[in-house]
C-alpha cells in the first residue's frame, strides 16, 4: 500500500513538473508582457525605460532561464504575486478553491444520487417506455451547451420570475441569524449547482444503466434468483455491488470534467471559484495566477483521481492497489 | 427462402430499425447543405449577411428577414446557416483529425506493446485526467506570431479556423486510442496476423493493413460520437471569446452578446443555443444507431 502511495506520488510530481513547464512555455507564447502593459499604463515611458525594466524583471532572458528560476522560487514555496490581485497568488486561489470544492462537490454528489438509482431502475427495465424516456433525456443532457443552459435558468428563473439571484454569491453580514444565511447561500448557490448538475447527469445515468445491464446478464445474478433471493436483493445485493466498482473508474475519470464544466458555470454565474479566476487570468495577462492555477487544479483532479482509485479497491476486494500499480 | 444481402446493405437496414438515428442523419445531412449553399441563399434573397443596419436592430421575423434580426440588424436566419457551417466544419474535421491521431497512437501501443505501449497510455491516462478546458483557452490564448507565423497569417480568418480545429482535436483523441489499442490486443492474437506475421509481413503493414480497418466499426461509431463533443467544445470556446472571432459567425460567439440582452431580444439567445442542441444530439444517436448496426449483439447501453 505505501509502495503503492509513493509510486503515484511520484507519478504526480511528474505530471506537475511537466504541467508546468509546458504551461509555462505556452504562457509565454501568450500577445504581450508585462512591461507592455507598463508601457499602455503610463504613456511617458521611453524604450530605454521599457528595456530596463525587461532586464530587472529578467524578462530578456530565455524563455527556459525564467521557468528555472521561477521553478528553484517555487520549490521553495514562493509561488509569487498575482498582478492583477496585488496579493501572493496563493493567497488569492485558496478561497476559490474551497467556493469550487463547494460547488462542484454538491453537483457531483446531487448527479450521482440521482443518476445511480435512475440508471439502476432503467437497467432493471430494459426497453420499457420509461427507460426510452430516460435514455432520451440522457442524450439531450450530454448535447446540452453549459453555458447555454446556464442562460436558459438565469433566464426562466432570475429574469422571468425573479426567484432566484442571477450569479455571484451570497454577502452574510456578521449578527445574521443562522437559519437565514443558510438560506441566503442556498439560493445562491441553486442556479449554478442546478447547471452543473444536470451537465453531469445524462453521462452518470448512461454509464449506471450499462453496467448493470452487464451486470445483470451474469451466471451470479441467475444463481441469485434460482435461490430464490428476493429482487430487492439480487439487484442491490448482487448486480450492483458488482456493477459499482467500473461506475467509480467514470466517475473518477470525469472530475477532470467536473473542473472544466465548474469554469464555465462559475463564469456565466459570476460565481468567485478556480475555474473563474483562472479564466479572468488568462484574459488579464496575469500569467502567474493561471499558472499557478492550473497547476493547483491539475493537482486537485490528481488527487481525486487516487481517492477515487483507493474506493475501488474497497469497493471490489478482488482488486488490491498494491498489484494495479 | 434465403435471402442474401451484402454487408452493407444490411448495416443499412439495421441501422434506418433506429428510428432517431434515420431521423437525426437527414436532419444532419439538411443542415448541412443548406449551410454549404449559404452564401447561394444569401444571393437569392438579396441579402448580405455581414451588412449591419443600427436602424433595423432586433426586428421581428418578417418577409424581408424570415428569423428577425440581430442585435447590428444582420439577417439572423443568415447568420445562423454560416455559423452552422463553422461549427459542422470544426466538428467533422477535428473529429476526422483525433481519429487519426488516436488510431496511429492506438494501434502502434497495443501492437508493439512493452514499455512504448505503458509510456503511450500512461501519457492518454494522463491528458484524459487532466481539467482540460482551462488548459484550452491557454492555448487558444497564444499569439501564433511568436511562434514564427506571419502576422498576415495569423489574423486570417482561416489560420483562426485551422488552430480552432487542431485545439477541438487535442482533446477528442484519447478516448479512441484506448479503444483502438483494447480492439488491438484482441486482433494481434487472432489467426490472419499470424499468418501475415508468417508470411513476413513488416509490422507497420500488419497494423495498418491488417489490424486498422477491422477496428473500422468501433473506430466509425467513437468518431461520430466525438463529432458532438467537439462541436460543443468549439461553441464553448467561442462563447468565451477565444474560438471562431467575429465578423465570422459560429453558434458559440453568437451566444456571447447575448447575454446582455437577455430581456430586450431572448429569441437571440435562444436560435444558436437550439441548433447547437440539436446538432450534437443528432450526431449522438447517429452514433448510437450505428453502434447498435455495427454490433447486434450488443445490447442498447
Amino acid at each position: 500500500m505505501s509502495r503503492y502511495l509513493a509510486s503515484r506520488a511520484v507519478q504526480t510530481l511528474v505530471t506537475l513538473v511537466l504541467m508546468s513547464l509546458v504551461v509555462y512555455l505556452l504562457i509565454g507564447l501568450m500577445p504581450g508582457d508585462p512591461i507592455d502593459m507598463m508601457i499602455a499604463g503610463d504613456p511617458k515611458m521611453t524604450s530605454e525605460d521599457a528595456n530596463r525594466l525587461r532586464a530587472l524583471y529578467g524578462l530578456d532572458k530565455p524563455l527556459l532561464d525564467r521557468y528555472l528560476a521561477w521553478a528553484g522560487q517555487a520549490v521553495q514555496g514562493n509561488f509569487g504575486y498575482s498582478r492583477s490581485f496585488n496579493q501572493p497568488v496563493l493567497a488569492v486561489l485558496w478561497p476559490r478553491l474551497l467556493n469550487t470544492l463547494l460547488l462542484a462537490g454538491l453537483a457531483f454528489v446531487l448527479a450521482a444520487a440521482i443518476a445511480l438509482p435512475l440508471g439502476i431502475w432503467a437497467a432493471n427495465h430494459p426497453r420499457s417506455r420509461a427507460d426510452y424516456l430516460i435514455n432520451l433525456l440522457c442524450f439531450a443532457g450530454i448535447s446540452t451547451p453549459p453555458f447555454w443552459l446556464a442562460l436558459l435558468l438565469i433566464t426562466l428563473f432570475a429574469v422571468s420570475l425573479g426567484w432566484l439571484p442571477a450569479g455571484g454569491m451570497a454577502d452574510i453580514r456578521p449578527g445574521t441569524p443562522w437559519l437565514g444565511a443558510f438560506a441566503e447561500r442556498v439560493r445562491f448557490l441553486a442556479l449554478p449547482v442546478a447547471t452543473l448538475t444536470l451537465v453531469q447527469l445524462g453521462t452518470y445515468t448512461r454509464f449506471m444503466r450499462g453496467a448493470m445491464i452487464e451486470a445483470l446478464r451474469q451466471d451470479y445474478v441467475r444463481t441469485a434468483r434460482a435461490k430464490g433471493a428476493p429482487e430487492r436483493r439480487v439487484l442491490l445485493g448482487h448486480a450492483f455491488a458488482n456493477a459499482l466498482a467500473p461506475v467509480l473508474t467514470i466517475l473518477a475519470l470525469s472530475f477532470g470534467g467536473l473542473f472544466s464544466g465548474a469554469l464555465i458555470t462559475e463564469t456565466m454565474f459570476a460565481w468567485p471559484g478556480m475555474g473563474k479566476a483562472i479564466y479572468q487570468a488568462i484574459l488579464d495577462n496575469d500569467y502567474n495566477l493561471a499558472l499557478v492555477g492550473l497547476l493547483v487544479a491539475t493537482f486537485a483532479t490528481i488527487v481525486g483521481n487516487l481517492l477515487a482509485d483507493m474506493g475501488y479497491a474497497w469497493v471490489d476486494p478482488r482488486v488490491s492497489i498494491a498489484e494495479s500499480a | 427462402m434465403i435471402s442474401a444481402a451484402s454487408p452493407g446493405r444490411l448495416l443499412w437496414t439495421r441501422f434506418i430499425r433506429h428510428q432517431l438515428a434515420l431521423l437525426s442523419l437527414v436532419f444532419l445531412l439538411a443542415l448541412l447543405v443548406l449551410s454549404l449553399a449559404a452564401p447561394l441563399i444569401a444571393e437569392l434573397r438579396g441579402i448580405d449577411p455581414t451588412a449591419t443596419d443600427l436602424l433595423r436592430r432586433m426586428e421581428p421575423p418578417s418577409a424581408e428577414h424570415w428569423l428577425g434580426t440581430d442585435d447590428l440588424g444582420r439577417d439572423l436566419f443568415q447568420r445562423l446557416l454560416d455559423g452552422g457551417r463553422v461549427s459542422l466544419l470544426v466538428g467533422l474535421s477535428g473529429a476526422l483529425l483525433s481519429a487519426i491521431l488516436g488510431a496511429v497512437i492506438g494501434v502502434v501501443a497495443g501492437y508493439l506493446g512493452g514499455r512504448l505501449d505503458s509510456f503511450l497510455m500512461r501519457f492518454t491516462d494522463g491528458v484524459i485526467a487532466l481539467p482540460l478546458l482551462p488548459l484550452l483557452i491557454v492555448l487558444a490564448a497564444i499569439d501564433p506570431r511568436k511562434i514564427g507565423v506571419p502576422a498576415e497569417i495569423a489574423q486570417s480568418e482561416t489560420f483562426s479556423l485551422y488552430r480552432i480545429v487542431i485545439i477541438v482535436a487535442l482533446t477528442g483523441w484519447t478516448t479512441v486510442a484506448r479503444l483502438v489499442r483494447a480492439e488491438t490486443l484482441s486482433l494481434k492474437a487472432r489467426d490472419f496476423t499470424r499468418a501475415a506475421q508468417a508470411l513476413g509481413a513488416r509490422p507497420e503493414r500488419i497494423m495498418f493493413r491488417h489490424i486498422l480497418p477491422n477496428t473500422a466499426g468501433s473506430l466509425i461509431v467513437a468518431t461520430t460520437l466525438s463529432i458532438g463533443t467537439l462541436i460543443l467544445l468549439e461553441s464553448t470556446l467561442s462563447f468565451l471569446g477565444l474560438g471562431t472571432q467575429p465578423p465570422a459567425a459560429s453558434w458559440g460567439n453568437m451566444l456571447t452578446g447575448a447575454q446582455e440582452l437577455l430581456q430586450q431580444a431572448p429569441v437571440l439567445a435562444l436560435w444558436p443555443g437550439l441548433l447547437i442542441f440539436l446538432t450534437v444530439i443528432a450526431f449522438n444517436f447517429v452514433g448510437d444507431g450505428l453502434q447498435d448496426a455495427l454490433d447486434p449483439r450488443s445490447e442498447r447501453r
